[in-house]
């Protein structure tokens, strides 16, 4: 019978485009001692650390959680590596979590990083695939034709993208941590904003950071005993396909669909929409919203952007998603990913500040990478399942 | 905990390879899967592990899993870690009750670069990387002083290795092995001082899949299921000049914590890539000059990187389930001077 597994901790670096201010221990010491001082415990308390992030290319580093062991609290503990591409920063949780639900740890320090100036994310990113040119064209090059795909399937307007950006980085304005907080943002500004790759404009586009967000996860007698109130894992998710094959619809990927009907199904949900009060999803591109909303069952295919056109997905609307401005404000790629479950779990925990949602008590953490191949997902509850 | 066996294992080693990583795994999947007796999508859980920087570009894994086979989607996930760690995760995986199967693969193409100075970059990237010291001459100063500080000679390594590859002879996917005289071994000149040739590993390219399968389904799919009865990892700290380099408490520690002395170990099979590594490893894990290790000729006699540490879990599974011993201990090791280490012990049905 598996365990149930509460979040008692969760911390964040301020994000950035360069945290020259400190090295690459000393930020994920700063995500993870503010995780510990959340939980009022310290690295004695902690029995494992579950660590993920992208690329190693991304530093520059070969495997440098070794390098990192010490100043995350692991020595004499084990101390796991998670790369699941751009949804590591949820699989690394779901891998953490399951180190609970399985028994064998009490309480687990989970961590997600990136540090992504101490290198070029374009170079990072560029792979020489067999019998094909390198694109050389970062990730926006190669989700862009995906995204023109989208529009010619749905119809959607074309400033649905723009519409999206505008409420991200509206809702960052009200996240302390955010990397991007433009006070003067209007749609005009991002809808004059520089044509990056067809159709997406340059404050359509996440930005590159560096940053990390880490939880501490604890099994369910510890989490009740905890000094703020846990949240609760209900369920999560993880599905995985190929890059290449005919047969394949990367606009709305089959390992995306599969993973959120097993996490519905394992939380006895019917009608994500009505049972899940908010969201924090995947979305480096605006057009990905409108996207993911389809491939989640939020809306139905083809009208994902009617919930975006509409303002559901506002903060102040009937399904906000992204209330801490998303991936779109803030980007430490490995980090991403789990920053998404932290943020979900931070709204269950009635402890999101200005950006919080009233009443949240069912929230969905999602996390997607490769070319859409990966799919992470955790739903979290303000009562024990 | 509930009770999980390695019912599969198919490993390739050669010294360099022509084959990209891809066609070097994917036979090797193959065959441990049509061993399992399981069909491919019968297999809940997959898990890998390998590192970008050996094939110098991001996402060796995901080239790895369209070859591998992913449809229709499937429950998957990665370590960027040896092997070892993904069947961990999977173990893990397998003990929350969700899966009661897993597949387990690894990969490792060492001949792209020198992979000796590529380890390098696993080191402090601000002060210590800059200078280059490769994994050969970091292991020199760690045998340099294991010797000082254990009255061993650098006899008692080429004896390692005299040992390690003539027990290679029997094993196919050895790719340095041979008899060998002592007195020869030693007459060689350094390559790190006190290590000579013989000393360090041989490179090679490599691949390695597993099945693992819980209770009693695993004993209808095979004669012998191997078992894994406990299993453990633990990581010291990375600072070369902050840890004493002679001894492994992180691999004491696994050790016992997976149990290994709760009974008799027929033999053992170490992820020691440097001679010196095996008596390090043999004090630490606790296991006496009588116990045997390495009968496959080990890591020292083809040492691909990230599949190593896999291989002689399977090493020791194959070994078992063919009746030369019930109780076996099997080691992966990760980090330069055996920083983390993993340890598990499997027993015969």
């Amino acid at each position: 019978m598996a365990h149930l597994c509460g979040v008692v901790g969760i911390g964040q670096t301020k994000y950035d485009a360069k945290r020259i201010d400190v090295s690459m221990p000393g930020l994920v010491r700063e995500a993870a001692l503010r995780a510990l001082e959340d939980a009022e415990l310290t690295f004695s308390d902690i029995d494992a650390v579950v660590i993920g992030k992208a690329p190693d290319t991304f530093e520059g580093v070969m495997l440098p959680e070794n390098y990192l062991a010490d100043a995350l609290g692991a020595t004499g503990k084990p101390l796991l590596r998670v790369h699941t591409a751009g949804s590591v920063g949820g699989s690394t949780a779901n891998v953490a979590i399951s180190l609970i639900k399985a028994g064998i740890h009490d309480r687990v320090l989970t961590l997600s990083w990136e540090k992504q100036s101490e290198s070029n994310a374009m170079w990072g990113l560029t792979v020489s695939p067999p019998f094909s040119v390198a694109v050389v064209a970062g990730a926006g090059g190669y989700f862009a034709p995906l995204i023109r795909s989208y529009i010619q399937r749905s119809g959607a307007p074309e400033d649905t993208g723009i519409r999206t950006a505008l409420k991200d980085r509206l809702n960052a304005l009200k996240n302390p941590y955010a990397h991007l907080r433009i006070e003067d943002i209007d749609f005009d500004k991002i809808a004059n904003s520089p044509m990056l790759w067809d159709p997406i404009r340059y404050l359509e586009s996440c930005p590159s950071s560096d940053g990390a967000c880490a939880m501490v996860l604890a099994r369910e007698e510890l989490a009740e005993r905890a000094p703020t109130k846990p949240a609760w894992v209900r369920a999560t998710a993880m599905r995985s396909e190929p890059n290449q094959f005919p047969g394949r619809d990367a606009v709305n990927p089959m390992a995306g669909q599969m993973a959120a009907r097993d996490l519905y199904k394992q939380a006895g949900i019917r009608n994500p929409r009505q049972e899940i009060d908010c969201a924090e999803i995947y979305v480096p591109f605006s057009w990905f919203e409108a996207m993911w909303m389809e491939n989640l069952g939020f809306a139905p295919e083809n009208e994902g952007w009617k919930m975006v056109y509409e303002g559901a997905t506002a903060l102040d609307g009937d399904f906000p998603v992204n209330m801490s401005g998303g991936v779109l404000s803030s980007n430490a790629i490995g980090a991403s990913g789990m920053v998404r479950y932290a943020e979900a779990a931070m709204q269950v925990r009635g402890q999101a500040g200005e950006h919080q949602v009233d009443g949240a008590k069912t929230a969905l953490g999602h996390a997607y990478g490769g070319g859409s191949q990966y799919f992470s997902m955790c739903l979290f509850d303000s009562e024990k399942p | 905990m509930r009770d999980v066996a390695i019912v599969s294992f198919a490993q390739s080693n050669a010294a360099r390879e022509d084959r990209n990583e891809v066609e070097i795994l994917l036979p090797v999947v193959k065959k441990a899967v049509a061993a399992s007796k399981l069909a491919r999508t019968d297999i809940e859980f997959t898990c890998s592990g390998s590192s970008d920087f050996l094939q110098g570009q991001p996402f060796a894994f995901v080239m790895a899993l369209d070859g591998v086979g992913a449809w229709p989607p499937i429950k998957e996930s990665h370590v960027e870690m040896d092997g070892a760690w993904a069947l961990y995760e999977s173990w893990v995986k397998i003990q929350t009750g969700e899966v009661d199967s897993a597949l387990v693969y690894a990969f490792g193409k060492t001949s792209g670069g020198d992979i000796a100075e590529v380890q390098a970059l696993q080191l402090d990237p601000y002060c210590v990387t800059q200078l280059w010291p490769d994994a050969d001459s970091i292991a020199g100063i760690q045998a340099r002083l294991y010797l000082e500080r254990s009255g061993r000679s650098e006899r008692d390594l080429a004896e390692v290795a005299a040992r390690s590859l003539r027990s290679a002879k029997s094993n196919p996917h050895a790719v340095a092995k041979g008899d060998f005289d002592v007195e020869k071994l030693l007459a060689e000149p350094y390559r790190c001082s006190p290590l000579r040739d013989h000393d360090c590993p041989a490179t090679s390219d490599g691949a390695t899949a597993m099945v693992l399968v819980a209770g009693e389904r695993a004993k209808e799919l095979c004669e012998r299921p191997v078992w894994i009865r406990g299993i453990d990892h633990r990581i010291d700290p990375p600072a070369l000049g902050a840890r004493d380099l002679t001894v492994a408490p992180s691999a004491a520690l696994a050790a016992r914590k997976a149990g290994v002395r709760d009974g008799k170990v027929d033999f053992a099979e170490l992820n020691a890539a440097y001679t010196h590594h095996e008596l390090i490893l043999r004090e630490a894990i606790g296991l006496g000059d009588a116990v045997p290790v390495n009968p496959s000729g080990g890591t020292l006699c083809a040492n691909s990187i990230m599949s190593c540490g896999l291989n002689r879990i399977g090493d020791a599974a194959l070994r078992i389930a063919a009746g030369d011993g019930d109780r076996a201990v099997a080691h992966a090791s990760q980090g330069h001077c055996l920083q983390q280490n993993l340890v598990c012990v499997l027993e015969g049905e």
